[in-house]
């Protein structure tokens, strides 16, 4: 049983060809994926796939193409495809960026869009990278709440002006863009890098943790903040606008504040 | 039936993570202050340097052996010129220590450039200490009043 539901109030009577969406746009791209197959080749190479794609689709969509319905084999990470997971940051013409946050549109489609890997940790398969560097040092500066004292009954509670200190940092979603966009991550991999830093910060600086002092003296390392070049690839590379140079200087603000 | 299939070519990667030990001491920290404070002294150093050498009196055309001989008979220009020497020195070579840190990918080649970079910074600031100090404008066939 169905019943006729009476019409909004709100809906307006439009002209035949007035609104709507309207077609969407549609352009030739040329997809140049960096290819590494460990089965089948020694050495990465560059492999061009010729798409037509529409103006809403993002480089994920492009991906998701060639993968679908032209070379199977190609192989790259994506989990949510919002830009919230943070498994799909990649190199794309030349800049770390995410795949599911770029517009095709955006980007010069006159050329070739360069896709690869990001730089600086070990290529498993094509875009796959091996992301244990970088846990690793993210792991070491403690990521998480060490609170001493006895556990409030209800909750901890924190000023909208303390919470501001680190509010940039708890945006970060570990996809790795500014890490392996970094030169000094890119010689040896020892460097904490941007997004340990990032992540320490956040519990540095935030009041109701006690272990500050803990984090600070981790990344007093030689390996630690003092290595940051501020070159500022990290800040441009984060998908989520996070100042993180400008973080690694606070961190370092702080270490000086503290013990000089 | 057996099917052999090849291994992968891929280096297969040390699933250990390869970082280095922790360090110990704050010599990182104390250096990249040294860069930042004797950077400020540095610039009022090196331009006093450039302005009483080329601006003040006959400038350039005025600059010999004389002239040297006559800003080291000062004890102050003697300071200022040792502090200079000290400080754009060793600012220098922690610029460069930490460029061959960042761009040397081996051990061997890092230990083998900065080795270089330290003998030839302890070369030529005990040198240049050493002609401040011991500087004697009366040398053979110096034509300087005082000496004749």
């Amino acid at each position: 049983m169905s019943t006729e539901l009476p019409e909004p109030p709100s809906k307006i009577e439009l002209k035949p060809g007035v609104g709507g969406g309207g077609e969407i746009p549609s352009f030739d791209i040329t997809l140049r994926v960096r290819r590494f197959l460990p089965e089948a080749t020694a050495d990465a190479y560059w492999e061009d796939f010729k798409l037509t794609m529409y103006g809403t689709d993002r480089v994920l969509d492009a991906l998701h193409k060639v993968k679908w319905e032209h070379d199977g084999s190609l192989s790259f990470r994506r989990s949510c495809a919002h830009g919230v997971c943070g498994s799909d940051a990649m190199r794309i013409n030349g800049r770390n960026r995410l795949a599911c946050k770029t517009l095709l549109k955006d980007l010069d489609t006159s050329k070739p869009i360069t896709v690869e890997a990001i730089k600086g940790l070990p290529l498993e398969k094509d875009l796959i990278v091996d992301m244990e560097p970088f846990f690793q040092s993210y792991r070491e500066i403690m990521p998480f709440l060490i609170s001493k004292g006895h556990e409030p009954t209800k909750e901890r509670y924190q000023s909208a002006e303390d919470h501001a200190k680190f509010d940039d940092t708890t945006k970060c979603i570990l996809c790795a863009a500014c890490t392996s966009s970094c030169p000094v991550f890119w010689t040896d991999g020892q460097y904490f890098g941007p997004a340990a830093i990032v992540n320490a910060h956040r519990f540095i600086f935030d009041s109701r943790d006690d272990a500050g002092d803990m984090r600070l003296e981790i990344l007093n390392d030689k390996e630690g903040v003092w290595r940051c070049r501020t070159t500022f690839n990290c800040s441009e590379a984060c998908p989520r606008g996070i100042q993180v140079t400008k973080a690694i200087a606070e961190v370092k603000q702080a270490i000086l504040s503290r013990t000089v | 039936m057996s099917v052999s299939i090849p291994a992968p070519r891929s280096q297969r990667i040390d699933p250990k993570y390869k970082r280095g030990p922790k360090s110990h001491g704050s010599f990182e920290k104390l250096a990249w202050l040294f860069m930042r404070l004797s950077g400020v002294v540095l610039i009022v150093l090196i331009f006093g340097h450039l302005f009483t050498n080329l601006m003040v009196g006959e400038g350039i055309s005025g600059i010999g052996f004389g002239f040297v001989a006559g800003k080291w008979a000062s004890p102050l220009w003697q300071f200022w010129d040792l502090a200079l020497l000290w400080l754009a020195m060793l600012h220098g070579a922690n610029g460069v220590r930490t460029v061959i840190n960042d761009y040397a990918e081996k051990h061997a080649t890092r230990a083998w450039l900065k080795g270089i970079l330290y003998v030839a910074t302890i070369f030529i600031i005990v040198l240049g200490s050493l002609v401040i100090f011991t500087f004697d404008p009366c040398v053979t066939g110096s034509q300087l009043q005082q000496c004749l």
